[in-house]
């Protein structure tokens, strides 16, 4: 599904090789962000703050990553301590190892987002552009019927199938199954939210 | 009950993209290093330097200068940690 390991991606890194770092970057930009804003409920502001110093010490001590394997807890533990400083600045007693209320399922469940979001490399760029759109920048079938010069109904459509699609790459062998439903049928032929 | 296609949009809704500006400043820290190479040293060996980068770190940097970009800033800030 993922083009490289992490493994892979800090080894490019460390190599400085072009364009590593944009994808170790892009690749986890939305998963320390997460981490600030969802996890810590830190201000908008403290977030981004929190995100810059999170990439600023990733970078500067990549090299010092034992286990190239643990790249996304080490990330992960680098925010955690990020956001805590942060808190203790505004005021807020609170450790490393004391998450907020609900924190543990918050961090596991983006764990397993990035796992979804690792699989949208097997969509087409159509697929992953409409997706992207609509579940993670909250875009309206309106803004992106007119973006992509495509009907809102076809968007609602077209969400559905790269859906079905996305889960059948995360689950091949459920895909392979005889019998299964089509992809109209197993979601039903409908995307809640916004028209 | 939540179809699969239900837990897959909660999913991808749970790593929505951070605000923009944010990814591409992160993504000029190799450039910003580079520039910052110089700074850092003067301030290894001047120590007035380095009392005037931690008094105003954004103003000294446009003084040398060098645009204070929040990659630029959050990297001088490592650097000068103890």
């Amino acid at each position: 599904m993922d083009p490289a390991s992490d493994a892979e991606l800090v080894a490019r890194c460390l190599a400085d090789e072009q364009g590593a770092w944009d994808d170790l970057v892009d690749r986890y930009a939305r998963y320390v962000y997460a981490i600030a804003a969802r996890v810590y409920r830190l201000e908008p502001a403290d977030a981004e703050d929190v995100f810059q110093e999170v990439f600023a010490r990733v970078f500067e001590r990549l090299d010092t990553l034992r286990d190239v394997d643990a790249l996304r807890p080490w990330i992960a533990q680098t925010t955690r301590r990020c956001a805590v400083d942060t808190l203790r600045r505004a005021g807020r007693e609170t450790s490393v190892d004391e998450l907020p209320d609900g924190a543990d399922e918050g961090l596991a469940q983006l764990d397993e987002a990035m796992t979804v979001h690792a699989a949208l490399t097997g969509l087409s760029p159509d697929c992953r552009e409409i997706l992207d759109r609509f579940f993670t920048r909250d875009e309206s079938y309106r803004t992106i019927g007119a973006e992509l010069e495509l009907p809102p109904g076809t968007i609602a459509s077209r969400i559905a199938r790269c859906l079905a699609r996305l889960r059948d790459v995360l689950d091949p062998d459920a895909a392979r199954a005889p019998g299964r439903k089509t992809p109209a049928h197993a979601s039903g032929g409908k995307v809640r939210r916004r028209r | 009950m939540t179809t699969p296609e239900e837990r897959i949009a909660a999913l991808l809704r749970a790593l929505p993209a951070p605000p923009q500006g944010l990814t591409e400043a992160a993504k000029e820290l190799p450039a910003a290093r580079r520039e910052l190479e110089t700074i850092v040293a003067r301030i290894e060996r001047d120590a007035r330097f380095r009392a005037l980068v931690a008094a105003d770190l954004e103003q000294t940097l446009r003084v040398e200068g060098v645009e204070p970009t929040p990659a630029v800033v959050a990297l001088l800030r490592r650097r000068l940690e103890p």
